[in-house]
């Protein structure tokens, strides 16, 4: 019992503080899993959006024609363009959300899980996320 | 029934981290099946307008699988913001504060939803 008094410092890992959240630098997976939060809280928090657009979408004729408009005239204060940057935002964050969700099942379902598999399917998430909303960008804004 | 005392007992959770972690997988199947029958029948047949968009919905077991995924999402998203307020929020007040108010809203939201489904 001599060494009750004189104990060895031990390290202590403390949680990340947000101001130092900018100095760290996260790999691929990591990215990914920050941004699947951010998506589903976006999604969370414009959700009466969506229902908003799902009820005037579908009531009847003359909403449907508010709907479309929504996106041309704008809303209240809000103009057209503003609304399409809404959209757009809602559709990357369903697309991301909705493949780092099935990267998540399948590495679920396989074990299949290495560093170097979970670094390839974390760029293939931000890639394919990032280029189906640029074609959908496109299509909502120019088509 | 199982043992519940001496060095068998259950001293951590009740067992709802496993629980809400397959639901929020079952339920993402599900929306993402959704996705699926909603994309094949928005993309393939004529322009699309109000009288295809609102037929699409018209249908009854449309509209079942729709409800389905409506409480699909309720459930999903609950497990999801229940884990951010987990983890980023210390005090309790405020975290149950926050966790009352997602209820609140994603039920509420729910509720929007369905009326809009069923007077079609």
């Amino acid at each position: 019992m001599a060494d009750t008094t004189q104990t060895q410092e031990r390290p202590v890992y403390r949680n990340i503080h947000v101001s130092q959240i900018v100095s760290y630098r996260l790999p691929p997976a990591g990215i990914v899993s920050i941004l699947h939060r951010v998506s589903g809280v976006m999604m969370f928090l414009l959700l009466p959006f969506v229902i908003w657009l799902f009820d005037v979408s579908l009531t009847s004729e003359i909403s449907y024609e508010r709907f479309s408009s929504a996106f041309v005239a704008g809303v209240g204060f809000l103009p057209g363009w503003f609304m399409k940057l809404v959209a757009l935002a809602l559709i990357w964050a369903y697309l991301h959300h909705f493949i780092a969700g099935v990267r998540h099942v399948w590495m679920d379902m396989t074990h299949s899980v290495s560093l170097a598999q979970g670094r390839v399917s974390a760029l293939v998430t931000l890639g394919a996320s990032a280029v189906l909303t640029l074609a959908l960008g496109l299509k909502l804004f120019f088509f | 029934m199982q043992e519940n005392f001496g060095s068998k007992r259950l001293v951590v959770g009740a067992h709802y981290g496993l629980r809400d972690w397959l639901a929020q997988r079952v339920t993402a199947v599900l929306m993402a099946l959704f996705t699926l029958v909603l994309l094949a029948q928005v993309m393939f047949g004529a322009k699309l307008g109000y009288e295809r968009w609102s037929a699409i919905f018209s249908s009854q077991w449309m509209r079942v699988l729709t409800f389905v995924v409506i409480v699909a999402l309720l459930y999903h998203a609950w497990v999801g913001m229940r884990d951010v307020w987990m983890d980023y929020v210390k005090p309790v007040a405020v975290k149950l504060a926050l966790q009352v108010f997602t209820l609140a809203w994603l039920v509420g939201c729910a509720g929007w939803a369905v009326q809009v489904l069923w007077r079609l």
